[in-house]
């Protein structure tokens, strides 16, 4: 797990914020970077086929396509491996994009979960009233797109039996999630239906506490770390794909498990 | 008449091919597409090293993880798509069996001790000795265990059962990684060979 280091006499919170809009630039220009060790293909083939732009353009459809075959042997039926108490990993690992010192602090007293898009019932939702919820708990593994994994237990309303408490079109494609720090993630609606995929509210049994997504975690376990929103404050059920804050830079859209 | 002949065109002709076409050309796409994958393998590695190393910048591919999966997640559907063609052919023409059947224990340590004097001739490229045998028939297995494995990391819930055979989804990451060292390990290998035996590397090329 990599090990986030904070330079002394530099504004954290400037930083970060730096380098949130840096990120991509730089990022995009270094897409290609050591390809150079791929210098032969060009010799063998006769054409430049690591020329940045295609290349990219050629490999965000294939990702796109990639979509497409991982929706396809999904099932929806398929749960995924549950595992005893003494499986879990402790601590559970802190992971975003800003260290933990940075992550949002959202009021529960004022907090108020936004519905918006194709659903009956707009009616914003209290925390209160969110925990009043029927729950359920699962002990599963998280599983991050860098390759590392934890095992969590986290307790919570199940999300396919509060869509349909909202009266949500669960034919609509996806649904959004917007999170307090801006951070936000669009799922397809098989995988909102699926019985795991859960609005968490407590961590082995506490009250979230900040670091894993005070108030509401969106825990996926059929899907990679970074499609699993925390601090969530709205969600829409819509038809169009509003993208998200890791998969606009490149990562995979499905990022199914 | 066999497949391969078919491919040859006439029995006369096949005799002094010695690679057929289709072996020539797997060859080379599986050569493009193991080098993506070693390179943004790398990438993919150095997001959360599995030991006290990182592979440096320079050999990978992708520039950050988000590209090296992009292409790692592309290549694958080459690399697999094409070895299924290569082990299906090798499998219906008989020529795994012609060429890398039987493997003795005793051939393979005297082709050990010829090749460690550097007696070890290469006169007849159609022929493979006990360590070539050895060599291609183990980098076969390692390929399917590359893949397998890679699908138990990448689909730990909709291929559970994969990823359990492989002992869970962190065990399965150790076993793509070594399966990984031992095809770089042979690539070293038969690269330095290929390049000390020229014709080798012609007939891999034109066939003959």
């Amino acid at each position: 797990m990599r090990q986030r280091k904070i330079i002394p006499g530099v504004d954290a919170k400037l930083l970060i914020k730096d380098a949130g809009k840096l990120m991509l630039d730089p990022m995009r220009r270094n897409f290609l970077r050591g390809a150079a060790s791929l210098g032969a293909l060009t010799f063998l083939t006769g054409c430049d086929i690591i020329d940045g732009d295609t290349a990219e353009e050629m490999l965000r459809k294939i990702s796109s396509l990639n979509d497409g075959a991982q929706a396809a042997i999904f099932s929806r039926s398929k749960l995924a491996p549950t595992f005893p108490e003494s499986a879990i990993t402790k601590p559970f690992p802190f992971n975003a994009y800003y260290d933990e010192d940075e992550a949002p602090e959202v009021d529960g007293k004022s907090y108020k979960l936004e519905i918006a898009g194709l659903v009956e019932n707009k009616k914003p939702w209290t925390l209160d009233e969110l925990h009043a919820l029927p729950q359920v708990s699962q002990i599963t593994r998280h599983v991050c797109v860098e390759g590392w994994s934890a095992i969590g237990s986290w307790q919570g309303a199940p999300l396919s039996e509060f869509l349909q408490r909202i009266g949500a079109d669960t034919r609509a494609k996806y649904v959004w999630f917007k999170c307090a720090e801006g951070y936000t993630n669009t799922i397809d609606m098989l995988t909102a239906l699926h019985p795991q995929t859960q609005m968490t509210f407590k961590y082995a049994g506490q009250i979230l506490p900040r670091a894993y997504g005070f108030p509401m975690k969106i825990r996926i376990p059929t899907k990679l770390g970074f499609k699993n929103p925390k601090y969530v404050v709205a969600m829409e059920i819509t038809n169009t794909d509003k993208g998200g804050y890791w998969e606009d830079k490149g990562y995979n859209w499905f990022s199914g498990l | 008449m066999s497949a391969e002949a078919i491919v040859g065109g006439n029995s006369v002709a096949t005799s002094k091919v010695i690679h057929p076409g289709w072996v020539r050309i797997t060859h080379w796409i599986n050569a493009i597409a193991i080098l993506v994958m070693i390179g943004s393998g790398w990438q993919i590695y150095n997001a959360s090293p599995l030991f006290k190393f990182e592979f440096s910048k320079q050999i990978t591919l992708g520039g950050w993880l988000a590209g090296a999966l992009l292409w790692h997640f592309a290549a694958m559907w080459v690399m697999v798509i094409n070895g299924i063609v290569y082990v299906t052919l090798g499998l219906l023409t008989g020529r795994f069996r012609r060429k890398l059947l039987p493997i003795t224990p005793s051939q393979v340590l005297a082709d050990a001790k010829a090749a460690l004097t550097f007696k070890l001739a290469h006169d007849d490229l159609s022929h493979y000795n006990a360590l070539q045998k050895l060599l291609y028939s183990g980098v076969i297995l390692c390929g399917i265990v590359i893949v397998l494995s890679g699908i138990a990391i990448w689909k730990p819930v909709q291929f559970q059962e994969l990823t359990t055979l492989f002992g869970g989804y962190d065990f399965a990451r150790y076993v793509h990684f070594f399966a990984m060292a031992a095809i770089v390990g042979f690539l070293v290998v038969h690269v330095a060979l290929a390049l000390l035996v020229p014709k080798s590397l012609r007939a891999m090329v034109t066939g003959k």
